[in-house]
């Protein structure tokens, strides 16, 4: 397919819809083509083993004398299904009625509520009484990790999470312990389940039996608002989805994206993405008034920012950027540096060790705990491994959030120091202006991932303060000083960046869509700039 | 115990001339019997006559579904390049079936000569018996019977001097009904949970350790050298046109000599009830009888005239299965018996079709309802849908094995289970 072979296909009958595959398709899939999504439990896409057995994606297939499971069934000429026949119907209605013998109806205090595929195939196949009034069988529940919890009596034995840590984290950790209807999800005999990929177990459960500890009971599916996004954990830049309830992030999870992620994730940039919420921000601009920092607003900041930079006038500086910032930031940031003619640009990226799951070659945790490191090379930024403490009497400007561990005095000898980030870390107290910026999930924007792959991430949170995205307060600032237009809107933002920087040339904002574009000259071409 | 005891319907030629003769156990005793000759003919055979003479004989697995043997092995792949595998099904785990210990106890010899003619028509380098743990005392004798095998030269590399080399297994394992499933079997044999795999791959394609395969029970193997030495038209002197041969029966329930007997096929099964084992001990008249093993079907006492052939089974509703009648009498409450058989498959259910994991522990439920007198004539409607919704929807036939017996035992001894119900709970409905 990808390498352009030429591949055979076959054209089937779904639901009297011609579909046509290529060969080797299974039917489930062929099926979701034409918009036909079989109910399943035990199939995931990411998951390569299917063992058939959860017997919900049953499919009666014309001069076939058995249902047969869609998941595992090849699509073949000619070959007529029927996904909503009265006997696959009949069948999909008994499984769920048999999920629900045992499985507790404790939907109004279980995490999954609103989200959960028995909940959802229980409405679709209408089965909403069940004739069962023998008492139901207690499992109870379990610490299957240090921060994930299994309740044994929602589990619907679909061995999902069995299977992802089996097949694709190559981890036997997990297993299926008893048999029948006493089977139970437990980590195998004097083994602990302690994988860096773990918490896609969580994400790959069908019902509420495996819930993050640090989630459990703290918010409703309905409740929440669903945003795309990026990880901002490191280079990969897995493609996420963030939940947030009442401007708090509570949780984030995995975005498909073949050429990124797959369905996955790893546990660190979950939990570091939460971590986000904590901490005091920088809320209101701030401008020096002898040897204090006055509280002011946007229009007044930004005329006395333009002022200054008036009268220091196009002096060589330095600059400090971090690697935290969006490509439109940069490419604002860029603009204001050349008119000050700065060209010394230095960045820091912490590292951290690395984890990678064996069946995702892509997917790793990377070094480089920052989501655009290469962003900041393509704009030709200096990578050091400590920052100068000294600054000579020049101008410097600081963007992001890299001085928590800066000298006290960082900074005091610039003729003009400028400093945008989130925080106010002791030494930005030496800046001459303070420009409260907003992050990642508080405005729309692009991260450049390790391989050169543009991709966008979306305001989830609403910004503390009157604190606004970097791109748009730096624009306003050249606009201040007669050097550009403003910019209030992230696509002229993009804009602005595909004009300026040669190698986002070619690239739109709705063309890079969710799933993002690699910059130009593709991904083959960056490959060999950057490690691995 | 059958042994001394010998009936006059019994053909004890070709499965269980031995048993009872400790002696037959050690190889000596066994090659003074003319034992291994029959290897010996099958190594000058080609793999594809052997097939034939078994596909004439008509030879059907006895492992429960009846499969025939030669057909099966004709199945496998020629000249593929890849190493096949045989597995000896030793499992035995069918409620009411223990014919296949009796042979592993008195007769280790004729089952491996049938492994290695088994082996030798389908291109198998490597034959694995596996034999269930609970088979502690019998998997000694069958050790020992292979180790003197392998010393003799009649297993291992180059056998009996010929260019042809084949090597034996003996895998226990740890108790399991399921384990005595074919995919089920070697998924255990493979180190993995006993839980059968959905088709395709069938075994033949892609078995045990992912080359061809195939799975034949105990005694069909140990059925195969005698067809072998007398040929297919001897082994039909015996049975039906489509049942040919003799068959082990373990005859066990209310019956005054219950025990392993072999038995022409086609017999009636009252014969063997009445004749062979003697009728009930109480001298009170049979009210059921299941025929192949637990997971057939119940035949009331009018039913037991059926020839107990393959279809002379299937006419009356149910089925050979492993030959292994459990006899009751008039005084068996066939709820209790039949809460007690849906029990066992709960017990046994692997777990992964949720029909069955789900299915089979409801059943019980509500069998245990109606037995303690809490049922509701709805209860019967439910477990009849049950049944229809547990058949053919499933990876395996368990889920299908408890619905055998139910479903005719609703059918045929409702009375009890409404008289279960106390009058006033009928009302109500």
């Amino acid at each position: 397919m990808s390498n352009g072979e030429h591949q055979n296909t076959v054209t089937l009958t779904v639901d009297g819809v011609d579909v046509t595959v290529p060969e080797g398709t299974r039917v489930i899939e062929a099926a979701e083509r034409v918009g036909v999504v079989v109910p399943r439990y035990c199939y995931h896409p990411g998951i390569p083993t299917r063992p058939a057995q959860c017997r919900m994606c049953l499919v009666e297939v014309e001069g076939r004398p058995k249902l047969e499971p869609s998941c595992t069934l090849q699509a073949e000429d000619g070959m007529v299904v029927l996904t909503a026949s009265k006997t696959a119907e009949d069948a999909r209605q008994a499984v769920i009625e048999f999920l629900l013998v045992n499985h507790p109806l404790d939907c109004p205090i279980c995490d999954a509520a609103g989200q959960c595929m028995l909940q959802d195939f229980a409405y679709v196949t209408n089965q909403l009484e069940s004739r069962m009034d023998e008492p139901k069988q207690i499992m109870g529940r379990d610490r299957i990790s240090d921060d994930i919890l299994y309740f044994a009596d929602r589990c619907i034995i679909c061995t999902r999470c069995v299977r992802f840590m089996r097949d694709v984290a190559h981890d036997d950790a997990l297993i299926v312990a008893e048999r029948g209807h006493k089977s139970y999800i437990d980590t195998f005999p004097g083994r602990e389940l302690n994988n860096p990929f773990q918490g896609n177990i969580v994400d790959v459960c069908p019902v509420g039996a495996l819930v993050h500890e640090d989630f459990v009971f703290k918010a409703r599916a309905w409740d929440m608002d669903a945003t795309a996004s990026v990880c901002p954990g490191c280079s990969t830049g897995c493609n996420v989805t963030i939940d947030t309830k009442e401007n708090q992030i509570v949780r984030m999870k995995p975005r498909h994206n073949s050429k990124v992620n797959s369905y996955w994730m790893c546990d660190y940039g979950r939990k570091h993405l939460v971590m986000t919420n904590r901490g005091v921000r920088a809320e209101v601009p701030m401008i020096r008034d002898g040897d204090k920092l006055r509280a002011t607003d946007w229009e007044t900041a930004i005329s006395w920012v333009a002022r200054q930079m008036e009268i220091v006038g196009h002096e060589t500086g330095s600059a400090v950027i971090s690697p935290q910032m969006s490509n439109e930031d940069l490419s604002l940031l860029w603009s204001l540096l050349n008119w000050l003619q700065i060209e010394k640009v230095e960045f820091q990226v912490s590292s951290g060790e690395t984890a990678s799951l064996p069946s995702v070659p892509k997917l790793k945790l990377r070094a480089d705990r920052a989501p655009n490191a290469f962003g900041l090379e393509l704009f030709g930024a200096e990578r050091v491994q400590h920052l100068s403490s000294e600054t000579p009497e020049s101008p410097l400007v600081v963007m992001g959030d890299l001085l928590q561990d800066a000298p006290e005095k960082f900074g005091m000898g610039a003729s003009f120091f400028l400093y945008l980030g989130t925080r106010l870390p002791e030494a930005a107290r030496n800046a001459h202006a303070i420009l409260p910026v907003v992050t990642f999930a508080e405005m729309d924007g692009t991260f450049t991932n390790f391989e050169g792959r543009v991709q966008r991430f979306h305001q989830a949170l609403n910004p503390p303060g009157i604190a606004r995205p970097g791109w748009m307060v730096l624009s306003r600032i050249l606009a201040e000083l007669g050097t550009g237009d403003v910019i209030s809107d992230v696509r002229s933002a993009f804009d602005h960046l595909v004009k300026n920087e040669q190698a986002f040339e070619g690239l739109s904002w709705d063309g890079i869509g969710l799933k993002g574009a690699p910059v130009r000259g593709g991904h083959e071409e960056v490959k060999n700039l950057v490690p691995s | 115990m059958s042994f001394p005891y010998v009936h006059e319907l019994e053909t004890r030629t070709l499965l269980s001339e031995y048993q009872g003769k400790k002696d037959a156990r050690t190889l000596k005793s066994w090659r003074d019997e003319g034992g291994y000759q029959r290897v010996r003919k099958a190594i000058d055979m080609s793999p594809e006559t052997i097939t034939d003479v078994v596909k004439e004989s008509g030879l059907r697995g006895r492992g429960g579904a009846g499969f025939p043997t030669g057909l099966k092995w004709s199945f496998m792949p020629k000249e593929d390049g890849k190493p096949h595998y045989l597995c000896c099904n030793a499992d035995e785990s069918e409620p009411g079936a223990f014919k296949d210990r009796e042979i592993i106890r008195w007769t280790p010899h004729l089952l491996i000569e049938g492994c290695l003619i088994g082996a030798r028509a389908i291109g198998a380098e490597h034959v694995y018996i596996y034999v269930r743990g609970e088979f502690f005392e019998d998997t000694q004798h069958l050790n020992k019977a292979v180790v003197e095998a392998y010393e003799a030269g009649f297993v291992g590399s180059n056998i009996m001097g010929s260019t042809w080399s084949c090597d034996i297994t003996i895998h226990t394992g740890a108790g399991a009904y399921i384990a005595g499933e074919e995919t089920g079997l070697m998924n255990s044999l493979m180190g993995n949970r006993a839980e059968p795999w959905a088709k395709p791959p069938f075994p033949a394609q892609a078995g045990a350790f992912g080359m061809p395969t195939t799975v034949n029970n105990v005694e069909t193997l140990s059925t195969v050298p005698g067809i072998i030495e007398h040929g297919s038209e001897w082994y039909r002197q015996w049975g039906s046109e489509k049942s040919p041969g003799t068959k082990l029966w373990s005859c066990s329930g209310h019956l005054v000599r219950p025990g392993n007997y072999e038995i022409a096929l086609g017999v009636p099964l009252r014969d063997i009830i009445f004749d062979v084992c003697g009728g009930t001990p109480s001298g009170k008249p049979v009210k059921a009888v299941i025929p192949g093993g637990s997971s057939t079907a119940f035949l009331s006492a009018a039913e037991l005239d059926c020839a107990t052939t393959y279809e002379g089974m299937q006419e009356v509703g149910s089925s050979l299965g492993t030959a292994s009648p459990i006899v009751m009498d008039e005084d068996t409450d066939i709820v209790r018996a039949m809460r007690r058989i849906a029990q066992f498959y709960a017990h046994e259910s692997c777990g992964q079709c949720v029909q069955c994991r789900e299915g089979t522990s409801w059943i019980v439920r509500i069998l245990q309802k109606i037995e303690s007198g809490d049922g509701r004539l709805r209860d019967i409607d439910t477990l009849y849908d049950l049944c229809e919704q547990m058949t053919g929807r499933t990876i395996c036939v368990l889920a299908d094995s408890v619905v055998f017996p139910l479903k005719s035992s609703l059918d045929k001894f409702r009375a009890e289970y409404e008289a279960k119900m106390t009058s006033d709970k009928v009302a109500v409905g």
